[in-house]
């Protein structure tokens, strides 16, 4: 790890003016990440501005739903009644994640912040576009089995890592940020972005930009999300592939339905066109497995990782078979 | 420890300056509104990258250590500190040797900077036994024989004694399931899980 300068910020418009005058600098909070990436030298920061004695821990039932403070701990949200009764399919999916002592210390911001597992990312002997741009994709022509089957590019072919930002993903969740311009939200799905050819950039935020909360907003289907995980191991592993899904189901008809997945592509991806199969049909096997032909049309594999796409159609119709509060 | 430090001073003239001698180039005596809200606002003081005071409160004692910001919490308990009970196995959270309680709540010491983990009660597998009684969850290990060569064995005992504070160690399935983070390469799992549910009093 290379050596570097530490600061606490106490407000937010201190550690956003310090990471604006100093262009090296880094947030840590959880430090799971970004302590990890120091390690390796992928992520060689001159200063470490530590956010985590900001505001912004709590966890809050609101009018219209619950409020998570960006510093709020994954183990915290996943156990607070109000998530788990409301948002099932986020308790589920940070249940999922990581282990006990992981989500013990990170956060909920840093977890949709979380770069990517690819291990040519993580190893600076390797080329990768994202660390050192121009250097090329080691992974394209690889050992990609965990790579990304939708949504790469020439330059990059990852997959974003995060369980709880495919679950959001389902129930519209929105993310509140601090920055230079003052305060903005941000529909959860025009948070991340698709690499194309600039793989470094792996989001909308900008130089200092703070999360201070993610909302989410009460809704039957919010009520009806469920989070399946498909993985090597029973525990502690990240995704081959993941599916969130979410119904509101009346009088027999599916009326509103979301579908994302994880580890298919470089950032959480929804399935617009498998929603659109669902809603104004009978919830069931005909349904669900039009909504899967739809969510995987069009992905293909690098070679290692053909088999996501199959893994990704069957990994849909399972979810949808527990959303909507069914069986 | 003020080496590299950027000072508010330095740092107004860097960014501020600039701005106020283009605003009066441009013949406009104010600054812009992007220069005032700089200067309202002063950059963090920073420490490091030398060694800095750091105060670490471990198994109830406060211990004074002089280190660099990078220094992790396991690396000062192992290296500043002689507290080599917890491990060092993968260094990046994937194993959970490291595993100790912070205020209470297991964390990975590999993952966490030292500097950070100021102002909490940091307590390691030293901290664990009553003089020369056993905590529970040590003694099960031994009752059970949770362990082949030990190395995970105090990456383990913290875990277990954390899993049975929240109350996880229903039955079999769930005491796996949030043992998940501490990894035994030997294959002690079956005893191990044996000896957290005889410490935390399950049965059947």
């Amino acid at each position: 790890m290379n050596a570097f300068r530490y600061a606490q910020a106490h407000d937010a418009a201190s550690a956003l003016a310090t990471m604006i005058a100093e262009p090296n600098a880094t947030y840590v909070a959880g430090g799971t990440n970004v302590i990890d990436l120091m390690k390796e030298n992928v992520e060689r920061p001159s200063l470490l501005v530590d956010i985590t004695a900001l505001p912004y821990r709590t966890i809050d039932r609101m009018p219209h739903g619950v409020r998570l403070g960006s510093l709020a701990l994954m183990s915290d949200v996943a156990d607070h009644p109000a998530v788990a009764s409301g948002f099932p399919a986020v308790a589920q999916a940070l249940l999922l994640s990581a282990s006990p002592q992981l989500r013990n210390m990170a956060t909920i911001g840093g977890n949709l912040m979380q770069r990517t597992r690819c291990a040519y990312f993580r190893d600076v002997a390797e080329a990768c576009n994202k660390r050192a741009p121009g250097s090329g994709c080691s992974a394209i022509d690889g050992v990609n089995r965990q790579h990304a089957v939708v949504g790469g590019s020439e330059h990059c072919i990852c997959t974003h890592p995060s369980d709880l930002a495919v679950a959001l993903l389902t129930i519209d969740a929105v993310v509140h940020v601090r920055g230079r311009g003052g305060e903005r939200a941000i529909p959860i799905e025009q948070l991340h972005v698709l690499p194309e050819a600039n793989p470094q950039r792996e989001t909308v935020l900008e130089r200092g930009d703070l999360i201070t909360s993610v909302e989410l907003p009460a809704s039957a289907l919010a009520r009806g999300s469920y989070y399946l995980k498909v993985r090597d191991r029973a525990s502690y592993e990240f995704a081959l592939v993941s599916v969130a899904a979410a119904l509101e189901v009346a009088n027999g008809t599916i009326r509103a339905a979301r579908v994302a997945l994880g580890a298919v592509a470089p950032k959480p991806w929804r399935a617009h066109a498998a929603e659109a199969a669902l809603v104004g049909r009978r919830p069931g096997g005909e349904a669900f497995a039009a909504a899967a032909g739809a969510a995987t049309r069009g992905m293909r594999g690098y070679g290692q990782n053909d088999f996501k796409v199959e893994l990704a159609r069957r990994a849909v119709v399972r979810a949808l078979e527990h959303a909507g509060g069914a069986a | 420890m003020d080496v590299g430090k950027v000072t508010r001073r330095r740092f107004l003239v860097r960014a501020v300056l600039p701005a106020i001698t283009a605003a009066l180039v441009a013949g406009t005596p104010r600054l812009s509104a992007a220069a005032r809200t700089v200067a309202s606002v002063s950059v963090l003081p920073a420490s490091g990258p030398g060694p800095i005071p750091v105060t670490l409160n471990v198994n109830g004692s406060p211990r004074a250590l002089r280190i660099e910001p990078r220094v992790t919490l396991l690396d000062a308990l192992r290296e500043r500190l002689a507290l080599t009970g917890t491990k060092k196995g993968c260094d990046q959270g994937t194993c959970g040797a490291c595993t100790v309680l912070v205020d209470g709540r297991r964390v990975n010491a590999c993952l966490t900077l030292a500097v950070m983990a100021q102002g909490k009660a940091i307590t390691t597998i030293e901290g664990l036994a009553n003089g020369d009684q056993l905590h529970p969850v040590q003694a099960a290990f031994l009752a059970h024989d949770g362990f082949q060569c030990g190395y995970c064995t105090p990456g383990q005992i913290i875990s277990g004694v954390a899993l049975i504070a929240e109350k996880r160690a229903t039955d079999e399935a769930s005491v796996r399931e949030w043992m998940s983070g501490n990894l035994c390469r030997c294959g002690a799992y079956p005893n191990i899980v044996a000896a957290v549910r005889a410490a935390a009093g399950v049965t059947g």
